[in-house]
């Protein structure tokens, strides 16, 4: 078990450190890497390498953004696999509503409840 | 040859002045924030899995939701920002990083009112994370779909 944890923090780090890589020597945004590795999750997950992956390196694997895209791409081939086309549209939405949701209801709830500091 | 030796002192000097291993560094910060927050991921789908009883797919909602919950607290106090100005990619990378990316802009642009300023700014990032997430999906299924009708 405590392998898990040392496989979660190594190739959780080394995927963080190859978003700071392009942020070091490319001219991208951190928007552009994130909308980037979401989609390269997605694209990984379709070419089937994204699950052995995520079942070998867990939460390593699945945290990164790369993650979220695996649980859009696996929803959306799961949903195909079940109710074809229908299940292609809904599926990755649906996988990932609990995150999506999550994120944009505690966003608002943060936003109401603190201010920003000045900046200085 | 005079050129080549100025260049290489010209070299010197600029290694002399210019910030040793800033790019190594930031990259060990990366790896060692990302990582962390990755195996405080692990630790909470495993409270899910053997505490909570979930499921694989539960527990991975769980530790989601948990690691949002933080981000946006932290967000919230402004530690967040901190955190990422130490540890660049390490915090922009994992999801608390997009949780960050929603709850910042959301926080920011409160002065412009609740509808146009909160509720339009958070998805200044997430916006096209979203999108380009969603749309991609839905082509990998349709796509999966195709093949499975092809008989793959």
């Amino acid at each position: 078990m405590l392998l898990m944890y040392v496989k979660a923090f190594v190739i959780g780090g080394l995927i963080c450190t190859a978003g700071q890589l392009l942020l070091l020597y490319t001219r991208l945004t951190s928007a552009r890497i994130l909308v980037l590795f979401v989609t390269l999750g997605v694209a990984l997950t379709f070419f089937g390498v994204y699950e052995p992956f995520a079942s070998f390196a867990g939460a390593g694997a699945t945290v990164p953004l790369t993650g979220f895209g695996y649980l859009l791409g696996k929803g959306a081939i799961d949903g195909a696999r079940e109710k074809g086309f229908l299940g292609a549209l809904s599926g990755g939405t649906a996988a990932a509503a609990g995150g999506i949701a999550a994120a944009i209801a505690l966003g608002y709830l943060a936003a109401v409840l603190f201010t920003p500091k000045t900046k200085e | 040859m005079n050129g080549s030796k100025q260049k290489s002192a010209y070299d010197r000097m600029v290694k002399r002045v210019s910030p040793k291993s800033e790019k190594p560094k930031s990259l060990c910060k990366a790896f060692f924030v990302g990582g962390l927050i990755c195996a405080i991921g692990q630790g909470l789908k495993d409270i899910g899995v053997y505490a909570l009883g979930l499921d694989l797919e539960d527990a991975s909602l769980f530790c989601s939701f948990c690691l949002i919950f933080l981000s946006a607290l932290l967000t919230g106090l402004g530690v967040y920002d901190k955190i990422g100005k130490f540890a660049g990619a390490g915090s922009i990378v994992p999801i608390t990083g997009f949780a960050n990316s929603i709850v910042s802009p959301a926080m920011e642009f409160k002065r412009e009112g609740f509808v146009t300023g909160v509720g339009a700014k958070m998805f200044q990032v997430a916006g096209p994370v979203l999108v380009y997430g969603i749309t991609s999906s839905v082509l990998a299924g349709v796509l999966a779909h195709i093949l499975s009708l092809l008989g793959r």
